[in-house]
């Protein structure tokens, strides 16, 4: 009596085999390409000053006179980031009104006629063109114009931000039940009215928790504006850097990373309250 | 009282039959969350604008705007010559290598970071969960361009410490990320296995890994498709890829260089962007 035996080895061994394999293939110009050779960071000539810099972590550097300095730049990053989506919002609530197909009287009776399609199709593009820039770069072109200081890094905020928060709100509204808005803008009412008594009051929770949502982000992005010279945290970080100065950089870092974290349980918490 | 009252209504008084009148809240009153918010909110905006020196002046005189329309005119035409798109594509390929080689990595890192960051059941007292966690949440808050300009110092100038830098922030978001997966895992399949005595590692390989598998390849797709966005400015720290020839070509105003960069940054951005809304597409239908 033969008993049918359980195989031994592996039944997928094959393919398993050859995609393992490919991945290896793969794998090597990606490992050239990047220059990666991780024994260089053991190689003496960048041990020593790696380790100087990491030793002179401890301790940070906390001198009274550096840490107001610390203090105001914490605050100017926050600000930063506040004047930034306060501007991108005066790009952000036009566009969304203007791109959103609930608000269309044409569309009321079957298809959107062919202009407001345009124009909604042409200022949806504008916002995903404003809003795939990244902000560094928007950053990078605005110090050239106006300088260093912290109105690149305000206005490069503004733009990118303006384009996504003007895209998903556009989403948000017409994610929503349209039926309210429909019904006023069948009975007459302007496009204006439709919105602020049919689609915001049941959006305005999704809204305000994401602008909360991207307030938070932009405050990250804001420090990391800095190190183009775009003012702030991040603009002090990276001259400390440059002079290898190990406990400013910690104390710093630390801030920053406090700072994040705090944006984080008060955005959460609000956004909470917000349901 | 004819019926007795459900059970859940124990706790709480109940509810009179004739609920009395009750005037409108007044419209501020020192509980009032919404105006305390709103309030606050104001200070912030008014204190913002107040406190950065704006230069507003800068954009709204005559001769600021005519600066700024010979700064875009330099621009044009873009440099289109063969060498230098040649260069271009080279850099972007080598943004790419750096994107995906960090996530890799990163996937890696994540996954042997969130084992002790997770308990596998309720039983598991994981010892190592605060501090891994600490870790994770360490370099998960430092931004990838941060890490960039920290690592230039032990790797040098080059795509080398970009792949690290996104490496390093990648763990963060990934381990977190992964390790909330295998808490929030059906249970059933493990608890089987572990009753029948099998250690750790096997219950993990066999009973949690292949049902977590699907989410954890979303996030770290998810992460890729960031990381390229990111791997693409990463650079105007020295860290490589078409950032640092940005960087480069901006600081010896080679303008028409420059906007040939800008451009394939754009693209890049922009494929990325339609492959994952095709893929999302794919993936929903």
């Amino acid at each position: 009596m033969s008993v049918a035996r359980p195989a031994l080895h592996d039944p997928a061994w094959l393919p398993r085999l050859f995609w393992g394999s490919a991945a290896l293939v793969l794998l090597w110009p990606l490992l050239v390409l990047t220059e990666f050779r991780p024994w260089l960071l053991w190689a003496p000539e960048s041990r020593g000053p790696t380790l100087n810099f990491l030793a002179a972590f401890v301790p940070p550097a906390h001198s009274g006179e550096f840490l107001l300095l610390v203090a105001r730049e914490t605050w100017r990053t926050v600000a930063i980031a506040t004047a930034g989506i306060v501007l991108a919002l005066i790009i952000a609530i036009p566009g969304a009104l203007l791109t959103t197909r609930m608000l269309s009287v044409s569309a009321l009776s079957g298809r959107m006629a062919a202009l407001p399609f345009a124009v909604r199709q042409g200022l949806r593009l504008v916002l995903i063109v404003l809003r795939s820039v990244p902000e560094l770069i928007w950053a990078l072109v605005f110090v050239r114009v106006v300088g260093l200081g912290p109105t690149a890094g305000v206005l490069a905020i503004a733009l990118t931000y303006g384009g996504m928060l003007g895209k998903v709100y556009g989403e948000i509204l017409e994610s929503g039940e349209g039926h309210a808005a429909v019904s006023l803008l069948r009975n007459g009412s302007g496009r204006l009215q439709a919105f602020f008594y049919g689609l915001l009051p049941q959006n305005a929770a999704e809204l305000t928790s994401y602008t909360v949502y991207r307030w938070e982000c932009a405050i990250r992005s804001s420090v990391v504006l800095g190190f183009v010279g775009a003012g702030g945290l991040g603009q002090q970080m990276d001259n400390s850097m440059k002079m290898f100065a190990g406990g400013e950089v910690a104390t710093m870092l630390i801030v920053f990373v406090a700072l994040v974290a705090l944006a984080d349980r008060v955005s959460a918490w609000l956004r909470r309250q917000l349901g | 009282m004819s019926t007795p009252l459900p059970p859940s209504c124990r706790g709480p008084a109940p509810i009179a039959a004739n609920q009395p009148y009750r005037l409108p809240p007044p419209l501020f009153d020192a509980r009032c969350l919404a105006c305390w918010f709103s309030l606050g909110l104001v200070v912030l905006v008014a204190a913002s604008f107040w406190s950065l020196d704006l230069q507003w002046a800068a954009f709204v005189s005559a001769e600021a705007l005519g600066a700024m329309g010979r700064f875009v005119g330099e621009f044009f035409p873009p440099d289109f010559s063969a060498p230098f798109l040649r260069k271009v594509a080279w850099a972007s390929a080598e943004t790419l290598a750096m994107s995906a080689l960090g996530t890799l990595i990163a996937v890696a890192l994540g996954l042997a970071l969130a084992l002790p960051a997770s308990r596998s059941h309720d039983g598991d007292r994981a010892p190592a969960r605060v501090p891994t966690r600490l870790v994770l949440n360490a370099l998960r808050s430092v931004p990838e361009l941060v890490w960039a300009a920290l690592l230039l110092i032990s790797a040098g100038l080059g795509p080398f410490a970009g792949t690290l830098a996104l490496a390093l922030h990648t763990t963060g978001v990934l381990g977190r990320l992964f390790a909330e997966a295998i808490e929030n895992a059906p249970p059933g399949p493990s608890t089987a296995l572990r009753t029948q005595g099998l250690g750790g590692g096997r219950v993990f390989l066999y009973a949690t890994l292949p049902q977590i598998l699907p989410q954890l390849l979303s996030y770290s797709l998810y992460r890729w498709e960031n990381n390229i966005r990111a791997a693409a400015v990463l650079g105007v720290v020295g860290a490589g890829g078409l950032g640092q020839m940005l960087a480069f070509h901006m600081g010896l105003f080679h303008m028409p260089k420059t906007a040939t960069i800008l451009i394939a940054m754009l693209i890049l951005v922009a494929l990325v962007d339609l492959a994952s809304y095709v893929a999302r597409r794919r993936m929903a239908s």
